[in-house]
């Protein structure tokens, strides 16, 4: 007997494209961006542009007491988590806690309110350390409050790769229902570290764009690619064995999903991406031909472009399949990016739709970037690839 | 001397204002876990009173007190 099948009923987005999953989804379709100079920034740093999200206010969500104990970021993985529930149709009430699970992904923690609370530290004394950091700061927390908020005790976990972690959480969630431990998973990622301290340990990677124009910021595949811009956000989805949804209900199921490692953290070696997308489809029981399209990692500097483009190429042959990278509208989200080009993903499959990839107006590479408008196709089968800084490689495959 | 209503501000400004958090004129006799109180909320809470009024309450000791009443009533040293 084949391992239960895993269905996704419920999906919601924050973006710097987009407070809801339609503003999100519409943006994305007409090619807009959500990056732009962050002002405090632009006299200070050596690198100003970011997708951030710009009206959240998290009152308007959450209890007083959340707020109160809690950094935007774990609020943003709340808010996603509430409305991803409600979009699944799902009734708790009606399900053991302890068959629900929660499996998030985050690569930076709580930075802003810890940046907070480190303050404090040195200005007023450790006493007047809020008693939640030592919860708040952490990359796990955002597994632990929506466990709490909605009463999920199943087997939980919080997965960390960088960028990679987002297709992470998800394969790893559905993992927990081939394996019969739950039958309902929330998954996804979130990031958001924008404040100063947040902001120069991104500009650590030191592959941030320089740029100061949106225009010509994060340009992936493109011949003028000169870095990535960091973006904050992330999506939560809502996983359930295929056995328990009725069918045409939800927007897809997971039929693949593979891990590696490139231990040269070379992007010219591409063997391991290789591997990782042949893994994933081989896991889904298809072939290169049966994949629509791909939603690219698309890095936005060039050697890990030409990387990428290359193993493409080697496994689809040049320019053999539609590639999409709607993220150059949102930059680089780490830990959220995963979660959102899933997202994306099953919209396009949905709407046979692929957003094209913003600002890049074309590619050297020998692939078929979508660029500037939006291309309506037939879409049955996407695969959506990340990789982390450090050597992470992963790979998932979505069917209609 | 603390009263009733200093320590309701310090542990709604602990907390954080929220409309499940019930403080009315009954609550210093209720157990702080009826009040949604869980040991960080409380220890946050030592540590405004502390900031505020120069209360120090010892850590060992917070977990002895089971309503706001208690708390009160120790920190004015009227405990019989």
């Amino acid at each position: 007997m084949s391992p239960t099948g895993c269905a996704v009923t419920g999906i919601d987005v924050i973006a710097p494209t987009g407070l809801t999953l339609d503003e999100y989804w519409g943006r994305t379709c007409r090619g807009e961006s959500g990056i732009r100079v962050i002002d405090d920034f632009d006299g200070r740093y050596h690198n100003a542009l970011a997708g951030v999200i710009p009206d959240f206010v998290a009152q308007k969500h959450l209890p007083g007491r959340l707020i109160t104990q809690t950094d935007r970021v774990t609020q943003l993985a709340l808010v996603a988590a509430d409305r991803a529930l409600i979009d699944s149709g799902v009734d708790l009430d009606q399900r053991d806690p302890y068959d629900c699970a929660v499996v998030t992904s985050n690569a930076t923690g709580g930075f802003e309110f810890s940046h907070r609370e480190m303050q404090r530290l040195w200005t007023q004394g450790r006493e007047s350390v809020s008693v939640y950091q030592c919860f708040a700061w952490f990359y796990a927390v955002n597994t632990g409050q929506i466990s709490i908020r909605h009463r999920l005790r199943g087997p939980g976990s919080v997965l960390v790769a960088e960028q990679a972690g987002g297709l992470d959480a998800l394969g790893h969630a559905r993992r927990n229902i081939r394996r019969g431990r739950c039958s309902m998973v929330v998954a996804g990622g979130m990031e958001s570290s924008f404040d100063p301290w947040g902001w120069v340990s991104h500009q650590a990677s030191g592959n941030l764009t320089p740029a100061r124009d949106p225009v010509e910021g994060y340009l992936p595949f493109s011949p003028a690619a000169n870095g990535y811009v960091p973006g904050e956000g992330g999506a939560m989805l809502i996983l359930e064995a295929d056995d328990a949804v009725e069918p045409g209900r939800g927007y897809g199921h997971i039929v693949g999903y593979a891990s590696g490692f490139n231990p040269r953290n070379d992007p010219a070696y591409t063997r391991p991406l290789r591997r990782v997308i042949e893994a994933a489809l081989a896991e889904a029981e298809l072939s290169a031909t049966d994949v629509d399209v791909v939603f690219a990692d698309a890095a936005g500097t060039r050697a890990d472009d030409a990387g990428e483009a290359l193993a493409l190429a080697e496994t689809f042959g040049p320019y053999g399949i539609p590639v999409a990278a709607p993220k150059s509208g949102t930059g680089r989200l780490m830990a959220g990016a995963g979660a959102v080009d899933i997202v994306c993903a099953l919209l396009a499959l949905r709407d046979n739709v692929i957003p094209p990839a913003v600002h890049v107006q074309s590619t050297d590479l020998p692939i078929d970037l979508v660029c500037e408008t939006a291309r309506k196709t037939p879409l049955n089968t996407a695969l959506v690839l990340a990789r982390g800084a450090g050597g992470f490689v992963s790979a998932l495959v979505l069917r209609k | 001397m603390l009263t009733n209503d200093q320590l309701r501000e310090t542990m709604i400004a602990s907390a954080g204002e929220d409309e499940s958090i019930n403080l009315d004129d009954e609550f210093a006799t209720r157990p702080f876990t009826e009040l949604g109180f869980d040991s960080l909320a409380l220890l946050e809470t030592c540590a405004n009173l502390k900031r505020s009024y120069g209360i120090e309450v010892p850590d060992e000791l917070l977990w002895e007190f089971s309503t706001p009443e208690e708390l009160v009533r120790w920190v004015n040293g009227t405990e019989s």
